[in-house]
């Protein structure tokens, strides 16, 4: 690993007690939920982190619990440097506290996982769905959401393929 | 038959001022179907007369779902569902992916391969920039521009065609290297858009750099700062045009960016205008790049365009003919893919509208567990709320127009 970051890494372990794991010269970072905003808002401050370049979510159902690992990709502009954090959350209400505050862009970026995964941001300025319908009750990138496909809506069975829409229902 | 809902104020509540919930400003939907959208972007506006207090876009019109479709599919298959998403930038998309897999999977790509990439990632890049200039001019009422801008491209699309059988959705670049070698015809077609090229560029600044009615609509209008820009994940050339100098293709240089001379434009304004002239002036930089690809293309003649680990590449269609098991490996290798291992990389390049990121994480088997797109207008598109405030609605038209969205790579 590349010793820039390497003190980074060192970093984050005295302050928050993370445990990482390198692939392909990647860091990943491990961070408790709790302590996720204080580990951004220290990369951000202290290490120059200025990016947020994704934050994204995977789902390891069935095989593994905790079940989701919201993933925080940073890159250091001023030092040229990448780094990933990421929070393993658990349970059918998996919550994770929103870190919209420290970057502005993960305010939509949360949107799109609360929308695709169900991953509740505690403190989000705006919890709203954002690319599924309004209305849409169910998470698509969960594993257990079926790859489905939606049965093409004609004259003949226009009401029917209706009642299966659960965001056409009253 | 279900019944519409209308829009209440109680979804929007939180985001538009006090005055519109005692009806003292209007709210106004732009779009869906608003030609100077760029595709299917609907925007709510709250505005005091002409100008506007709120622009709050509602995205998702064209989602269609390609994370999940890319977890069904093999490496080798999902890569066909990359070019689906930045329609404008196609071979990047798939440069990006492939990249992700070679990372992945730590695969090899020969030289020729690396230099074909350049050549076609850059060309595309002057494609997909001459869209930006052709819907822009457009947009602020330059018709001749859009069509002078399609003129250009066509050739390019033409180049494209002759490499892979296709005009935009090509899957040229495979794991590995690309497709197939280049045929004789590229390098005279592309020599001749080199030839052509700068006089055209120097004919659409004749038309708008200095059209005093252009200056008015674009200067000063639109102001975004480079620290807002970084907060808010805005990339590529809008970040650029705010004065932050980060292009991936010089910081962190892959496939070979290190051995081009060519310069990364910034502005420092980071108004209309700047974003219009760094899109201007990368035309001259993507297309030095060009020329010095087909340099050293020339110096590589008869050289391999994939990588020979066969593991993750297909054998050669004449070996097929001749031993089985070149015909099993074939078979077996589209059929079931090759495995990947249980990990986790990011791999970003630098699109025509910035830092398009691959999030990839394989199972152990030939197909990925999670395959997420960092794509660039998504996080671009998300700062149009704080630059358009105050500004009139004629202006959001430019200004959304100068970051260079498209729906496709939003909405995935």
């Amino acid at each position: 690993m590349d010793k820039k970051l390497e003190k980074i890494v060192q970093a984050l372990q005295e302050n928050f007690g993370t445990s990482y794991e390198e692939f392909r010269d990647e860091a990943h970072v491990f961070v408790k939920a709790e302590n996720i905003v204080e580990a951004l808002t220290l990369l951000r401050d202290k290490f120059e982190f200025e990016l947020l370049s994704a934050l994204t979510a995977t789902d390891y159902y069935p095989q593994e619990t905790p079940r989701f690992h919201v993933v925080y990709q940073l890159t250091s502009l001023a030092r040229n440097l990448s780094v990933q954090l990421r929070v393993a959350v658990n349970s059918d209400q998996p919550k994770v506290p929103s870190a919209a505050f420290v970057y502005d862009t993960a305010n939509w970026r949360e949107r799109e996982v609360f929308d695709m995964f169900g991953i509740v941001f505690d403190g989000h300025p705006d919890p709203r769905r954002i690319l599924t319908p309004e209305g849409m009750e169910d998470h698509p990138l969960r594993k257990d959401f079926p790859l489905g496909y939606e049965e093409p809506q004609f004259t003949f069975n226009y009401d029917d393929v209706d009642l299966k829409k659960i965001y056409a229902k009253e | 038959m279900a019944q519409l809902e209308e829009v209440s104020y109680e979804q929007y509540k939180h985001l538009v001022s006090e005055r519109a919930l005692t009806g003292e400003t209007m709210l106004l939907n732009m779009g869906p179907q608003h030609p100077s959208t760029h595709g299917v972007l609907r925007l709510l506006l709250e505005l005091d007369g002409e100008t506007i207090i709120n622009a709050i876009p509602d995205i998702g019109y064209l989602h269609t779902g390609i994370e999940k479709n890319m977890e069904a599919k093999t490496y080798l298959k999902a890569e066909v569902m990359t070019d689906r998403l930045d329609y404008m930038n196609t071979t990047g998309n798939n440069l990006a992916y492939c990249m992700a897999v070679e990372k992945l999977v730590d695969l090899d790509v020969p030289e020729r391969a690396q230099v074909i990439r350049v050549i076609i990632t850059e060309l595309q890049r002057i494609a997909s920039h001459l869209v930006f200039m052709g819907a822009f001019g457009l947009d602020l009422a330059a018709m001749s521009m859009f069509l002078y801008c399609f003129r250009e491209r066509e050739y390019i699309m033409d180049i494209l065609e002759m490499c892979s059988g296709q005009r935009m959705m090509t899957t040229y670049f495979r794991p590995g290297g690309v497709w197939r070698d280049v045929p004789v015809e590229f390098e005279p077609a592309v020599r001749n858009f080199i030839k052509i090229f700068p006089a055209r560029v120097d004919e659409y600044e004749a038309l708008l750099t200095k059209n005093p009615i252009l200056l008015d609509r674009l200067v000063g209008i639109g102001i975004l700062d480079g620290k807002t820009a970084l907060s808010h994940g805005v990339t590529g050339p809008t970040l650029r045009a705010s004065g932050v100098n980060w292009d991936l293709r010089k910081a962190r240089p892959y496939i070979g960016y290190e051995q081009y001379d060519f310069n990364v434009p910034v502005r420092a304004e980071g108004d209309t205008f700047a974003r219009y002239i760094v899109h201007i002036e990368e035309f001259r930089e993507s297309l030095k790049i060009v020329e010095q690809g087909l340099e050293k293309l020339k110096k590589l003649p008869n050289q391999p365009v994939i990588s020979a680990n066969r593991r993750f590449v297909p054998p050669p269609r004449a070996e097929i003919g001749v031993s089985m098991e070149a015909l099993i490996h074939h078979f077996k290798y589209w059929t079931e893919g090759f495995p990947a291992p249980k990990n986790s990389i990011y791999n970003a390049v630098e699109s025509p509208r910035g830092e398009l990121g691959v999030y990839l994480e394989g199972d152990g088997g030939p197909k990925p567990h999670r395959v997420h797109m960092r794509t660039p207008s998504f996080d671009n598109l998300s700062v149009i709320n704080k630059i358009t405030q105050g500004h009139l609605v004629a202006d959001l038209v430019a200004i959304l127009a100068s970051i260079d969205i498209v729906l496709g790579d939003i909405d995935r």
